[in-house]
Protein backbone atom coordinates (compact mmCIF):
# COMPACT_ATOMS: atom_id res chain seq x y z
CA UNK A 1 0.00 0.00 0.00
CA UNK A 2 1.16 3.26 -1.11
CA UNK A 3 0.67 7.03 0.30
CA UNK A 4 -1.72 8.58 -1.13
CA UNK A 5 -0.71 11.58 -3.16
CA UNK A 6 -3.90 14.13 -3.47
CA UNK A 7 -7.00 15.20 -1.45
CA UNK A 8 -10.13 16.23 -2.32
CA UNK A 9 -11.76 18.15 0.36
CA UNK A 10 -15.25 18.30 -0.77
CA UNK A 11 -16.01 21.62 1.77
CA UNK A 12 -19.71 21.61 0.71
CA UNK A 13 -22.26 20.52 -1.26
CA UNK A 14 -24.26 23.51 -1.32
CA UNK A 15 -24.05 25.50 -4.84
CA UNK A 16 -25.10 28.41 -6.65
CA UNK A 17 -25.05 26.58 -9.93
CA UNK A 18 -27.72 24.02 -11.21
CA UNK A 19 -25.58 22.17 -13.40
CA UNK A 20 -27.42 18.58 -14.88
CA UNK A 21 -23.79 17.34 -14.97
CA UNK A 22 -22.97 17.80 -11.54
CA UNK A 23 -21.20 14.88 -10.30
CA UNK A 24 -22.16 15.52 -6.51
CA UNK A 25 -24.64 12.53 -5.18
CA UNK A 26 -28.10 12.81 -5.21
CA UNK A 27 -29.37 12.17 -1.64
CA UNK A 28 -27.45 15.72 -0.98
CA UNK A 29 -29.56 16.04 2.04
CA UNK A 30 -27.72 13.05 3.86
CA UNK A 31 -24.54 16.00 3.59
CA UNK A 32 -25.47 18.90 5.74
CA UNK A 33 -24.09 18.24 8.40
CA UNK A 34 -20.51 19.87 7.22
CA UNK A 35 -17.59 19.35 9.15
CA UNK A 36 -16.28 22.27 11.30
CA UNK A 37 -12.94 24.57 10.37
CA UNK A 38 -11.04 22.27 13.08
CA UNK A 39 -12.23 19.40 11.73
CA UNK A 40 -11.04 20.62 8.49
CA UNK A 41 -7.67 21.36 9.89
CA UNK A 42 -7.26 18.30 11.45
CA UNK A 43 -8.11 16.28 8.65
CA UNK A 44 -5.62 18.14 6.41
CA UNK A 45 -3.16 17.96 8.87
CA UNK A 46 -3.77 13.59 9.55
CA UNK A 47 -3.35 13.64 5.28
CA UNK A 48 -0.39 15.81 5.19
CA UNK A 49 1.05 13.07 7.70
CA UNK A 50 0.17 10.57 5.46
CA UNK A 51 1.92 11.30 2.46
CA UNK A 52 -0.80 13.83 0.85
CA UNK A 53 0.88 16.55 -0.75
CA UNK A 54 -1.79 18.51 -3.28
CA UNK A 55 -5.00 19.42 -1.33
CA UNK A 56 -7.61 20.15 -3.94
CA UNK A 57 -10.20 22.35 -2.20
CA UNK A 58 -13.77 21.70 -3.86
CA UNK A 59 -17.69 21.12 -3.61
CA UNK A 60 -20.54 22.07 -4.56
CA UNK A 61 -18.93 25.69 -3.99
CA UNK A 62 -15.98 25.67 -2.12
CA UNK A 63 -16.65 29.51 -1.33
CA UNK A 64 -19.92 29.04 0.09
CA UNK A 65 -17.17 28.01 3.17
CA UNK A 66 -16.86 31.38 5.37
CA UNK A 67 -13.64 29.64 6.79
CA UNK A 68 -12.18 29.00 3.42
CA UNK A 69 -9.21 31.39 3.74
CA UNK A 70 -7.99 29.97 7.11
CA UNK A 71 -8.68 26.63 5.30
CA UNK A 72 -5.95 27.47 2.77
CA UNK A 73 -3.95 28.99 5.13
CA UNK A 74 -3.51 25.66 6.95
CA UNK A 75 -3.01 24.05 4.08
CA UNK A 76 -0.34 26.25 2.70
CA UNK A 77 1.51 25.85 6.55
CA UNK A 78 1.63 22.32 6.14
CA UNK A 79 2.93 22.79 2.63
CA UNK A 80 0.54 20.82 0.92
CA UNK A 81 0.04 22.38 -2.97
CA UNK A 82 -3.64 23.97 -2.58
CA UNK A 83 -5.71 23.81 -5.55
CA UNK A 84 -9.20 25.98 -5.63
CA UNK A 85 -11.80 23.88 -7.43
CA UNK A 86 -14.37 26.52 -8.47
CA UNK A 87 -17.53 27.90 -9.72
CA UNK A 88 -16.39 31.68 -9.88
CA UNK A 89 -19.48 32.72 -7.87
CA UNK A 90 -18.20 34.83 -5.13
CA UNK A 91 -14.65 35.26 -6.07
CA UNK A 92 -14.79 38.96 -5.20
CA UNK A 93 -11.53 41.01 -5.81
CA UNK A 94 -10.85 41.22 -1.54
CA UNK A 95 -11.92 37.20 -1.26
CA UNK A 96 -9.30 36.43 -3.93
CA UNK A 97 -6.89 39.08 -2.10
CA UNK A 98 -7.32 37.17 1.22
CA UNK A 99 -6.43 33.39 -0.92
CA UNK A 100 -3.41 34.57 -2.27
CA UNK A 101 -2.17 36.05 1.13
CA UNK A 102 -3.05 32.59 2.96
CA UNK A 103 -0.62 30.91 -0.22
CA UNK A 104 -3.46 29.53 -2.24
CA UNK A 105 -1.29 27.97 -5.29
CA UNK A 106 -3.62 27.35 -8.16
CA UNK A 107 -7.32 28.18 -9.44
CA UNK A 108 -9.87 26.30 -11.57
CA UNK A 109 -12.74 28.33 -12.75
CA UNK A 110 -15.38 25.75 -14.23
CA UNK A 111 -17.90 27.31 -17.45
CA UNK A 112 -20.24 25.68 -18.99
CA UNK A 113 -20.01 26.87 -22.21
CA UNK A 114 -18.40 29.38 -24.76
CA UNK A 115 -20.93 32.36 -24.35
CA UNK A 116 -23.42 34.00 -21.90
CA UNK A 117 -26.77 32.64 -22.76
CA UNK A 118 -25.30 28.84 -23.45
CA UNK A 119 -23.61 28.96 -20.33
CA UNK A 120 -26.14 30.26 -18.14
CA UNK A 121 -28.68 28.06 -19.72
CA UNK A 122 -26.52 24.93 -18.65
CA UNK A 123 -25.59 26.35 -15.21
CA UNK A 124 -29.19 27.54 -14.23
CA UNK A 125 -28.13 31.12 -13.01
CA UNK A 126 -26.85 34.16 -14.80
CA UNK A 127 -22.90 33.66 -13.96
CA UNK A 128 -20.87 33.30 -17.21
CA UNK A 129 -19.95 36.78 -17.18
CA UNK A 130 -18.66 36.95 -13.59
CA UNK A 131 -16.49 33.87 -14.46
CA UNK A 132 -14.92 35.80 -17.13
CA UNK A 133 -14.57 38.64 -14.68
CA UNK A 134 -12.59 36.37 -12.11
CA UNK A 135 -10.63 34.94 -14.78
CA UNK A 136 -9.06 37.85 -15.34
CA UNK A 137 -8.51 38.41 -11.89
CA UNK A 138 -6.85 34.85 -11.27
CA UNK A 139 -4.45 36.15 -13.88
CA UNK A 140 -3.99 39.75 -12.69
CA UNK A 141 -3.22 38.84 -8.89
CA UNK A 142 -0.52 36.42 -10.35
CA UNK A 143 -2.09 32.45 -9.99
CA UNK A 144 -1.78 29.88 -12.60
CA UNK A 145 -5.23 29.57 -14.07
CA UNK A 146 -7.09 26.14 -15.23
CA UNK A 147 -10.22 26.37 -17.44
CA UNK A 148 -12.39 23.47 -16.81
CA UNK A 149 -15.19 22.95 -19.46
CA UNK A 150 -17.65 19.82 -18.94
CA UNK A 151 -19.08 18.34 -22.45
CA UNK A 152 -21.56 17.17 -23.05
CA UNK A 153 -24.33 17.09 -25.80
CA UNK A 154 -25.57 20.79 -25.13
CA UNK A 155 -22.02 22.58 -25.55
CA UNK A 156 -19.69 19.76 -27.13
CA UNK A 157 -20.32 21.79 -30.71
CA UNK A 158 -18.89 25.01 -29.13
CA UNK A 159 -14.88 23.52 -28.46
CA UNK A 160 -13.63 25.89 -30.81
CA UNK A 161 -15.08 28.68 -28.94
CA UNK A 162 -14.34 27.41 -25.64
CA UNK A 163 -10.93 26.97 -26.78
CA UNK A 164 -10.68 30.58 -28.07
CA UNK A 165 -11.89 31.83 -24.67
CA UNK A 166 -9.65 30.19 -23.12
CA UNK A 167 -7.03 32.14 -24.88
CA UNK A 168 -8.40 35.38 -24.31
CA UNK A 169 -8.06 34.89 -20.68
CA UNK A 170 -5.21 33.66 -20.96
CA UNK A 171 -5.23 30.09 -19.04
CA UNK A 172 -2.57 28.11 -18.75
CA UNK A 173 -4.30 24.95 -19.04
CA UNK A 174 -7.75 24.15 -20.40
CA UNK A 175 -9.49 20.89 -19.30
CA UNK A 176 -12.29 20.24 -21.86
CA UNK A 177 -13.61 17.10 -19.73
CA UNK A 178 -16.38 14.61 -21.08
CA UNK A 179 -18.96 14.45 -18.62
CA UNK A 180 -18.54 11.24 -16.55
CA UNK A 181 -21.79 10.00 -15.20
CA UNK A 182 -22.30 10.18 -11.72
CA UNK A 183 -24.56 11.85 -9.40
CA UNK A 184 -26.53 13.93 -11.22
CA UNK A 185 -25.14 13.41 -14.52
CA UNK A 186 -25.92 9.80 -14.43
CA UNK A 187 -29.52 10.48 -13.97
CA UNK A 188 -29.28 13.05 -17.18
CA UNK A 189 -27.34 10.31 -18.71
CA UNK A 190 -30.08 10.29 -21.58
CA UNK A 191 -29.97 13.65 -22.18
CA UNK A 192 -26.11 14.61 -21.78
CA UNK A 193 -25.06 11.75 -23.71
CA UNK A 194 -23.59 13.37 -26.97
CA UNK A 195 -23.24 11.19 -30.41
CA UNK A 196 -20.62 9.68 -32.52
CA UNK A 197 -20.42 12.78 -34.95
CA UNK A 198 -20.19 15.23 -32.14
CA UNK A 199 -17.73 13.67 -30.82
CA UNK A 200 -15.74 13.21 -33.59
CA UNK A 201 -15.77 16.65 -34.83
CA UNK A 202 -14.87 18.07 -31.20
CA UNK A 203 -11.65 15.73 -31.44
CA UNK A 204 -10.83 17.30 -35.12
CA UNK A 205 -10.95 20.85 -33.15
CA UNK A 206 -9.03 19.55 -30.31
CA UNK A 207 -6.27 17.96 -32.16
CA UNK A 208 -5.55 20.92 -34.01
CA UNK A 209 -5.61 23.49 -30.89
CA UNK A 210 -3.10 21.63 -29.28
CA UNK A 211 -0.52 21.66 -32.28
CA UNK A 212 -1.37 25.35 -32.41
CA UNK A 213 -1.65 26.28 -29.29
CA UNK A 214 1.40 24.25 -27.91
CA UNK A 215 4.13 26.41 -26.38
CA UNK A 216 0.58 28.84 -24.71
CA UNK A 217 -1.47 26.69 -23.06
CA UNK A 218 -1.87 23.24 -21.87
CA UNK A 219 -5.10 21.28 -23.28
CA UNK A 220 -6.14 18.24 -21.05
CA UNK A 221 -8.84 16.39 -22.80
CA UNK A 222 -10.62 13.84 -20.44
CA UNK A 223 -11.90 11.37 -22.78
CA UNK A 224 -15.54 9.80 -22.88
CA UNK A 225 -15.38 6.52 -21.97
CA UNK A 226 -18.74 5.23 -23.05
CA UNK A 227 -16.89 5.11 -26.55
CA UNK A 228 -13.89 3.87 -25.89
CA UNK A 229 -12.55 0.49 -26.20
CA UNK A 230 -10.91 -0.29 -22.60
CA UNK A 231 -12.28 1.59 -19.51
CA UNK A 232 -10.41 4.32 -17.67
CA UNK A 233 -7.49 3.51 -14.70
CA UNK A 234 -9.91 5.55 -12.62
CA UNK A 235 -7.93 7.68 -10.03
CA UNK A 236 -4.97 5.33 -11.14
CA UNK A 237 -6.51 2.10 -8.92
CA UNK A 238 -8.53 2.15 -6.00
CA UNK A 239 -7.06 3.82 -3.15
CA UNK A 240 -4.12 3.91 -4.59
CA UNK A 241 -2.92 7.12 -4.81
CA UNK A 242 -5.96 9.94 -4.04
CA UNK A 243 -8.57 10.25 -0.85
CA UNK A 244 -11.87 12.09 -1.20
CA UNK A 245 -13.45 13.47 2.25
CA UNK A 246 -17.14 14.78 1.83
CA UNK A 247 -18.82 17.52 3.52
CA UNK A 248 -19.51 15.69 6.49
CA UNK A 249 -16.11 13.97 6.87
CA UNK A 250 -16.69 10.63 5.38
CA UNK A 251 -13.09 9.40 3.32
CA UNK A 252 -13.62 7.59 -0.04
CA UNK A 253 -11.25 6.37 -2.48
CA UNK A 254 -13.10 8.66 -5.16
CA UNK A 255 -15.88 11.53 -5.07
CA UNK A 256 -18.52 9.21 -6.84
CA UNK A 257 -18.03 5.92 -4.26
CA UNK A 258 -20.67 7.03 -1.71
CA UNK A 259 -23.11 5.23 -3.97
CA UNK A 260 -21.57 2.17 -3.38
CA UNK A 261 -22.69 -0.60 -0.25
CA UNK A 262 -19.42 -0.49 1.76
CA UNK A 263 -19.54 0.26 5.14
CA UNK A 264 -18.59 4.06 5.90
CA UNK A 265 -15.77 5.02 7.41
CA UNK A 266 -15.51 8.76 8.72
CA UNK A 267 -12.48 11.07 9.97
CA UNK A 268 -15.44 12.27 12.82
CA UNK A 269 -14.61 8.89 13.91
CA UNK A 270 -10.87 7.07 13.54
CA UNK A 271 -7.93 8.86 11.85
CA UNK A 272 -7.34 9.06 8.38
CA UNK A 273 -3.94 6.94 8.65
CA UNK A 274 -5.87 4.45 9.92
CA UNK A 275 -9.13 4.64 7.39
CA UNK A 276 -6.66 4.68 4.99
CA UNK A 277 -4.83 1.31 5.95
CA UNK A 278 -7.92 -0.68 7.41
CA UNK A 279 -11.38 0.54 6.63
CA UNK A 280 -13.37 -1.62 3.97
CA UNK A 281 -14.11 0.88 1.78
CA UNK A 282 -10.54 1.71 1.31
CA UNK A 283 -9.56 -1.83 0.80
CA UNK A 284 -12.27 -3.44 -0.90
CA UNK A 285 -10.86 -3.14 -4.63
CA UNK A 286 -7.18 -2.27 -3.73
CA UNK A 287 -5.08 -4.28 -5.88
CA UNK A 288 -5.91 -6.85 -8.01
CA UNK A 289 -6.96 -9.55 -5.85
CA UNK A 290 -10.98 -8.56 -5.98
CA UNK A 291 -10.89 -8.90 -9.90
CA UNK A 292 -13.03 -11.43 -11.68
CA UNK A 293 -12.60 -12.66 -15.48
CA UNK A 294 -12.17 -11.07 -17.66
CA UNK A 295 -10.00 -8.63 -15.48
CA UNK A 296 -7.90 -11.16 -13.83
CA UNK A 297 -6.37 -12.63 -16.60
CA UNK A 298 -6.06 -9.46 -18.68
CA UNK A 299 -2.84 -7.92 -19.38
CA UNK A 300 -4.30 -4.49 -18.75
CA UNK A 301 -5.42 -5.33 -15.46
CA UNK A 302 -2.53 -3.02 -13.98
CA UNK A 303 -3.18 -0.24 -16.60
CA UNK A 304 -6.68 0.27 -16.20
CA UNK A 305 -7.15 -1.67 -13.03
CA UNK A 306 -10.63 -3.07 -13.96
CA UNK A 307 -12.14 0.37 -14.99
CA UNK A 308 -14.74 2.11 -12.49
CA UNK A 309 -15.86 0.75 -9.50
CA UNK A 310 -18.42 3.29 -8.91
CA UNK A 311 -19.37 2.74 -13.14
CA UNK A 312 -19.77 -1.18 -12.81
CA UNK A 313 -22.19 -0.44 -9.98
CA UNK A 314 -24.42 2.14 -11.54
CA UNK A 315 -24.91 -0.01 -14.87
CA UNK A 316 -24.97 -3.55 -13.34
CA UNK A 317 -25.58 -3.13 -9.51
CA UNK A 318 -22.45 -5.14 -8.57
CA UNK A 319 -19.33 -2.80 -7.69
CA UNK A 320 -16.85 -6.16 -8.48
CA UNK A 321 -17.38 -6.45 -11.99
CA UNK A 322 -15.42 -5.43 -15.19
CA UNK A 323 -16.30 -2.08 -15.80
CA UNK A 324 -18.80 -2.30 -18.86
CA UNK A 325 -16.97 -0.04 -20.99
CA UNK A 326 -14.44 -2.82 -21.80
CA UNK A 327 -15.61 -4.19 -25.10
CA UNK A 328 -14.50 -7.26 -23.18
CA UNK A 329 -16.83 -6.75 -20.59
CA UNK A 330 -19.62 -9.30 -20.31
CA UNK A 331 -21.70 -6.12 -19.55
CA UNK A 332 -20.71 -4.11 -22.19
CA UNK A 333 -23.84 -4.44 -23.93
CA UNK A 334 -25.19 -2.09 -21.15
CA UNK A 335 -22.88 0.72 -22.72
CA UNK A 336 -23.31 -0.20 -26.42
CA UNK A 337 -27.25 0.67 -25.97
CA UNK A 338 -26.71 3.96 -24.26
CA UNK A 339 -24.49 4.89 -26.90
CA UNK A 340 -27.18 3.58 -29.65
CA UNK A 341 -29.62 5.65 -27.85
CA UNK A 342 -27.46 8.72 -28.33
CA UNK A 343 -26.80 7.78 -31.95
CA UNK A 344 -30.20 6.95 -32.71
CA UNK A 345 -32.20 9.34 -35.34
CA UNK A 346 -35.43 8.79 -33.50
CA UNK A 347 -33.52 10.19 -30.36
CA UNK A 348 -36.47 12.70 -29.10
CA UNK A 349 -35.63 16.18 -28.99
CA UNK A 350 -34.53 18.71 -26.18
CA UNK A 351 -34.84 16.11 -23.60
CA UNK A 352 -35.65 16.80 -19.92
CA UNK A 353 -33.01 17.83 -17.90
CA UNK A 354 -32.90 17.72 -14.32
CA UNK A 355 -30.83 20.28 -12.80
CA UNK A 356 -29.40 19.87 -8.98
CA UNK A 357 -30.49 22.02 -6.31
CA UNK A 358 -28.49 24.05 -4.94
CA UNK A 359 -29.36 22.93 -1.56
CA UNK A 360 -31.08 19.68 -0.51
CA UNK A 361 -34.38 21.02 0.67
CA UNK A 362 -35.19 22.73 -2.77
CA UNK A 363 -38.43 20.94 -4.97
CA UNK A 364 -36.79 19.74 -8.19
CA UNK A 365 -38.26 19.66 -11.52
CA UNK A 366 -37.25 19.05 -15.29
CA UNK A 367 -35.81 22.06 -17.11
CA UNK A 368 -35.70 22.19 -20.76
CA UNK A 369 -32.60 22.64 -22.33
CA UNK A 370 -32.49 23.41 -25.72
CA UNK B 1 -9.44 17.40 -10.39
CA UNK B 2 -11.24 14.59 -12.11
CA UNK B 3 -11.24 11.31 -11.60
CA UNK B 4 -10.33 9.97 -15.15
CA UNK B 5 -7.02 9.52 -16.75
CA UNK B 6 -6.53 12.87 -19.00
CA UNK B 7 -4.98 12.03 -22.68
CA UNK B 8 -2.89 14.28 -24.41
CA UNK B 9 -2.06 14.17 -27.53
CA UNK B 10 0.67 16.51 -26.93
CA UNK B 11 4.35 14.95 -28.36
CA UNK B 12 5.95 12.57 -26.10
CA UNK B 13 9.44 15.13 -26.02
CA UNK B 14 10.17 18.64 -27.15
CA UNK B 15 13.84 19.67 -28.84
CA UNK B 16 15.83 21.70 -26.34
CA UNK B 17 19.28 23.23 -27.01
CA UNK B 18 22.13 23.89 -25.26
CA UNK B 19 21.59 27.53 -25.15
CA UNK B 20 17.89 26.84 -23.18
CA UNK B 21 17.24 28.35 -19.86
CA UNK B 22 14.75 26.11 -18.33
CA UNK B 23 12.17 27.28 -15.52
CA UNK B 24 9.42 25.58 -13.81
CA UNK B 25 5.83 26.16 -15.47
CA UNK B 26 4.04 29.02 -13.52
CA UNK B 27 1.86 25.96 -12.11
CA UNK B 28 4.54 23.58 -11.04
CA UNK B 29 6.22 23.51 -7.76
CA UNK B 30 9.63 21.84 -6.88
CA UNK B 31 9.47 20.63 -3.51
CA UNK B 32 9.80 18.30 -1.29
CA UNK B 33 7.99 15.00 0.67
CA UNK B 34 8.73 14.36 4.15
CA UNK B 35 7.02 11.09 4.14
CA UNK B 36 8.94 9.63 0.89
CA UNK B 37 11.75 11.41 1.84
CA UNK B 38 12.35 12.22 -2.03
CA UNK B 39 12.28 15.84 -4.20
CA UNK B 40 9.00 16.16 -6.04
CA UNK B 41 7.67 18.35 -8.86
CA UNK B 42 4.18 19.44 -7.99
CA UNK B 43 1.42 20.21 -10.96
CA UNK B 44 -2.50 20.88 -10.36
CA UNK B 45 -3.17 17.37 -11.75
CA UNK B 46 -0.09 15.20 -10.48
CA UNK B 47 3.00 14.59 -8.68
CA UNK B 48 6.05 13.55 -9.81
CA UNK B 49 8.62 11.67 -7.47
CA UNK B 50 12.11 12.38 -8.44
CA UNK B 51 15.21 10.08 -7.99
CA UNK B 52 18.55 11.78 -6.85
CA UNK B 53 19.41 13.16 -10.44
CA UNK B 54 16.05 14.34 -11.91
CA UNK B 55 16.44 16.20 -8.19
CA UNK B 56 19.39 17.71 -8.93
CA UNK B 57 18.52 18.55 -12.89
CA UNK B 58 15.60 19.86 -11.47
CA UNK B 59 16.87 22.29 -8.96
CA UNK B 60 19.21 24.04 -11.58
CA UNK B 61 15.81 24.54 -13.62
CA UNK B 62 15.70 27.83 -12.63
CA UNK B 63 15.62 30.25 -15.72
CA UNK B 64 19.14 31.32 -15.06
CA UNK B 65 21.22 28.43 -15.75
CA UNK B 66 21.72 27.22 -19.49
CA UNK B 67 20.94 23.51 -20.57
CA UNK B 68 24.89 23.41 -21.12
CA UNK B 69 25.81 25.29 -17.42
CA UNK B 70 23.26 22.38 -15.96
CA UNK B 71 25.23 19.48 -17.91
CA UNK B 72 28.84 21.02 -16.56
CA UNK B 73 27.38 21.66 -13.11
CA UNK B 74 26.24 18.00 -12.47
CA UNK B 75 29.63 16.89 -14.25
CA UNK B 76 30.74 18.08 -10.95
CA UNK B 77 28.93 16.18 -8.81
CA UNK B 78 28.14 13.22 -10.42
CA UNK B 79 30.07 10.65 -12.74
CA UNK B 80 28.64 10.51 -16.19
CA UNK B 81 25.48 12.38 -16.60
CA UNK B 82 25.37 12.55 -20.33
CA UNK B 83 24.06 15.92 -22.14
CA UNK B 84 22.08 13.81 -23.92
CA UNK B 85 20.20 12.32 -20.65
CA UNK B 86 19.55 16.09 -19.53
CA UNK B 87 18.24 17.10 -22.89
CA UNK B 88 16.04 13.87 -22.75
CA UNK B 89 14.16 14.84 -19.51
CA UNK B 90 14.05 18.52 -19.69
CA UNK B 91 12.38 17.94 -22.81
CA UNK B 92 9.81 15.28 -22.00
CA UNK B 93 9.07 18.05 -19.10
CA UNK B 94 8.93 20.77 -21.13
CA UNK B 95 6.67 18.68 -23.62
CA UNK B 96 4.35 18.11 -21.18
CA UNK B 97 4.60 21.73 -20.19
CA UNK B 98 6.29 21.05 -16.62
CA UNK B 99 9.05 23.31 -17.89
CA UNK B 100 9.53 26.17 -19.90
CA UNK B 101 12.10 27.46 -21.48
CA UNK B 102 13.69 31.00 -22.52
CA UNK B 103 16.45 31.20 -24.55
CA UNK B 104 19.19 33.79 -24.86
Amino acid sequence: MDSPFGLLAELTYRCPLACPYCSNPLNLADYGDELTTGDWMRVLTEAGDLGVLQCHLSGGEPLLRRDLVEIVAHAHLLGLYTNLITSAVGFSRPRAELLRTAGLDHVQISIQADEPARSDRIAGVPSFRRKVEAMGLVKELGWPLTMNVVLHRYNIGHVAEVLALAEEVGADRVELANTQYYGWAWRNRAALLPSRAQLAAAEEVVRAAVERLRDRMDIVYVIPDYYSRYPKPCMGGWASRQLTVTPNGDVLPCPAAQSLPLPRASVREEPLERIWAEAPVMTAFRGTDWMPEPCRGCPRREVDFGGCRCQAFLLTGDPARTDPVCHLSPDHELVERAVTAANSERRPRGSALVPRPHQARRPVGPRQVR
Amino acid sequence: MDPTPLTRTRPSTAEVSGTDRPRPARHVRLDYSRTRQRRILLHPEAVVVLNGTGAAILELCDGRHTVAEIVSELGTRYRGVPEEEVRRFVGRLVARRWLELSDG
